[in-house]
């Protein structure tokens, strides 16, 4: 049996999906730029594809802008507000636990000058809401907050983060890398309170290489890609038909019969986590809990055993066709601690023994029996050979 | 352009009588070599050169740097190749040449002609003298003069069926071609060190082997890739090497549980050298290759190497013995292994190095630990040398 545990590094891109994007690639193949038949055809499928998302979302069409991928899209929010913006002040804040997507640009625009904040998260990876509450200043242009932790699954309160910023500043935006939130949970942007959102194609069972950022048209942003102008300037490129049209096909399956879906991996993650703490020396890192109001994603489980080093127990559970990642590379020349589990204030002996299993809607409860089975022959022949 | 080279090679020309199995591997090598080249060649042996000739358009730099990664070369001149057209077209050739070789032309000359094919008008000494007068000629007024004596430059003629012209001279990496040597088992891990020490093998014309040691899943397929794209590297030198990938896990293990912790490394190493040997025998190795160098780690003092060396029946040649390990990285960054080498999947079995492992171990302490070992190890050891997965990497 296989099980793919891996579905927040990356999906299957499932056939409906593909067959969408195949029709585009052989007979809609036009520039939607361009003037002729085939040019008119391809700007309407990508017009539909607005639709389609603008509907999920709850949001205009106008205020979606593709891009190559979960990446862009962060860079594109905080960079190009930030550009836009350095007259109203240099103040960005995030938190200290964001993919590097995020952090990365923020240590960019440090060296730009920008000043930027980092949060503290408390022991679940929740953002402290008092330190925010603190750090939002008169010159602050942006907050930028995730939706779901990549690492530990945790879910920040996006709405109450979007309540002290507007209170404290109402000029700063609301940024919300949405990457592993997006087709997990229920986001509507204009309700939360949040100004721009990140999404990725291939965390969602789409194509990789496309994504899109959600702008509300209040937000005043430059463009980091600039070119031929397409989509109004925002982000030049000839668009990606084929790639944004399997997008929006991944979108509608995720959000069509939402609850089944996320019950679906609600009950897979429960399962684990029982199955999980029947171990010895076993830390469910973030929350433990499984269900709607606990504050954990759906799919997402990061669990450490103690004296079993993340990637050995990776290799191991390879083996037996068992794909999760680890909590942290190990390796002697270049010892990285996950900043996530540092943030948390996880032991360094745990981080180094963390593994994630990430769930898609199609795992099964057959294969979390597997995956546990394997475990309960793996662990303690691990755990009997510890470094001395 | 220049469509041949004239390879001088140092050392075999003076192998007597068995000369000629040296110069046979030479070409060998670099046909070898120029297999990665866009483009046909021809290399050739006549009356003791070595020539590579392009037969088809190719890629000058390329050609060049794969014929320079050939041991047992040590100068590559490049020659431009003319039909004989008379003396007066062949001098408009040379002047050409020297015009766009040599910007500066306040140098000193001396042509320096050969006459393989009897039957040309003019005689070698003739060549000499009319030649120099042409490109005196050209560029007397620019400050050329001619030094008999201790020349800037040797223009060189050959008059062979077609006519050959250098007067420069690349430096190839000396050492004699590989396969004249016989063969040695290179225990190759993931690291700066070991490729240096096949590399430096082969330039004395060991042909090489390998043996790498994975140990899944303390070790990843990653770390396994690493070293077959180092033996990859290592082959633009040595030509192809059998690559012997030996499944470690359970021999480790087994020590883990057996012997004293801090003894570990010691007695894994022993085991290693004892199965590279068993490789080496089947293979028709002669000896083993490592890259060890004194006191560089624990297992590397001379206490230890002493200890590790005691299982060995075959000479262990250890050429980087002496070097620091900034030596070694230099020749690494030279020969493009380092990048690879410095990948960071190396080390995921430390789980079972000790903290602190013996640095002086006594012989008749390991030999007492091994003992524990006597109930299943040479079972396991069978095992391993059975599944041994052999990786031809070229």
């Amino acid at each position: 049996m296989q099980a793919y545990f891996d579905n927040s590094a990356t999906t299957r891109c499932i056939p409906a999906v593909r067959e969408a994007m195949d029709r585009i690639y052989d007979e809609d193949y036009g520039n939607p730029s361009s003037l002729h038949m085939m040019g008119v055809n391809a700007e309407k499928h990508v017009k539909n594809v607005r639709e389609v998302l603008a509907r999920i979302l709850k949001v205009n069409e106008k205020e979606i802008v593709f891009t190559s991928g979960g990446t862009e899209s962060n860079n594109m929010a905080i960079i190009g507000c930030a550009m836009a913006n350095k007259r109203s002040g240099n103040h960005i804040i995030t938190s200290s636990i964001e993919h590097a997507a995020v952090l990365e640009p923020m240590k960019f625009l440090e060296e730009q000058g920008f000043s930027v904040t980092y949060l503290p998260v408390d022991e679940k990876g929740r953002v402290d809401l008092a330190a925010l509450k603190e750090a939002v200043r008169e010159d602050t242009i942006l907050v930028s907050v995730m939706c779901v932790n990549n690492e530990i699954g945790t879910i920040e309160p996006m709405e109450e983060i979007a309540g002290i910023v507007k209170q404290k500043n109402p000029k700063a935006y609301f940024h919300v890398d949405a990457i592993q939130g997006f087709g997990k949970l229920k986001l509507y942007p204009k309700r939360m309170g949040i100004d721009m959102l990140s999404v990725s194609g291939h965390k969602i069972n789409g194509p990789k290489g496309v994504g899109f950022l959600y702008i509300d048209e209040k937000v005043k942003i430059k463009p980091i890609i600039l070119g031929g102008g397409q989509q109004k300037g925002m982000r030049s490129g000839t668009d990606n038909v084929p790639g944004v049209v399997g997008l929006a096909k991944a979108a509608g399956i995720a959000y069509d019969n939402f609850e089944e879906k996320q019950n679906h991996l609600y009950e897979l993650r429960r399962h684990m986590i029982d199955g999980l703490k029947n171990f010895d020396c076993v830390t469910i890192n973030g929350i433990e809990e499984t269900g709607a109001d606990t504050g954990a994603a759906p799919h997402i489980i990061s669990v450490s055993f103690a004296g079993v080093r993340s990637e050995v127990l990776l290799h191991a559970l390879e083996d037996k066709e068992i794909y999760v990642s680890a909590g942290s590379a190990c390796s002697s020349n270049k010892p990285s601690l996950s900043k996530t589990l540092l943030a948390t204030g996880t032991p360094k002996d745990v981080i180094e023994s963390t593994v994630r299993i990430s769930f898609g809607t199609s795992n099964t409860l057959e294969e979390v029996e597997y995956c546990l089975s394997v475990l309960r022959d793996l662990i303690p022949v691990l755990q009997k050979y510890v470094r001395k | 352009m220049y469509k041949a080279f004239l390879i001088k090679y140092g050392e075999i020309g003076v192998k007597g009588k068995n000369r000629h199995l040296f110069e046979d591997a030479l070409c060998k090598q670099i046909r070898n070599s120029l297999k990665r080249v866009e483009g046909d060649f021809s290399v050739t042996k006549e009356n003791g050169r070595v020539y590579v000739e392009a037969l088809s358009d190719y890629d000058y730099e390329d050609a060049l740097k794969a014929i320079q990664s050939v041991f047992g070369i040590v100068g590559i001149c490049p020659m431009i190749q003319v039909e004989d057209e008379g003396f007066d077209e062949l001098a408009k050739v040379v002047v050409g040449h020297i015009k766009e070789t040599y910007p500066d032309k306040k140098i000193t000359f001396k042509v320096d002609a050969r006459r393989a094919r009897k039957n040309y008008p003019l005689n070698s000494m003739e060549i000499n003298m009319k030649m120099g007068e042409k490109i005196l000629e050209a560029f007397e007024e620019q400050g050329m003069r001619v030094d008999v004596h201790h020349p800037d430059i040797f223009v060189n003629i050959e008059i062979r069926s077609k006519i050959n012209i250098y007067s420069q001279e690349i430096k190839g990496m000396g050492g004699m071609p590989v396969g004249t040597n016989g063969k040695a088992m290179l225990l190759l891990s993931g690291g700066i060190d070991s490729p240096v020490a096949g590399y430096m093998a082969a330039k004395r014309g060991v042909t090489i082997d390998a043996v790498y040691f994975h140990a899944p899943p303390y070790t990843s397929e990653r770390a396994k890739q690493k070293v077959i794209d180092l033996a990859r590297l290592v082959s633009r030198y040595t030509g192809s090497i059998a690559l012997n990938v030996v499944n470690f896990t359970d021999i480790q293990l087994y020590i883990y549980e057996k012997c004293p912790h801090d003894e570990l490394t010691i007695i894994m190493k022993r085991f290693m050298y004892r199965i590279a040997q068993a490789l080496a025998e089947k293979s028709g190795a002669l000896a083993l290759v490592t890259g060890e160098s004194i006191g560089q780690v624990s297992s590397q003092t001379l206490q230890s190497l002493a200890v590790i060396n005691e299982v060995a029946v075959m000479p262990v040649i250890r050429p980087l013995v002496s070097f620091d390990k900034q030596e070694i990285i230099d020749i690494s960054e030279a020969i493009g292994t380092y990048e690879t080498s410095i990948q960071p999947f190396e080390d995921c079995c430390t789980t079972f190095v000790a903290k602190h492992p013996v640095t002086k171990p006594n012989s008749k302490v390991i030999h007492k630990s091994e003992e524990k070992l006597s109930e299943k190890i040479d079972e396991l050891v069978k095992t391993a040398l059975e599944t041994v997965e052999t990786i031809i990497v070229e």
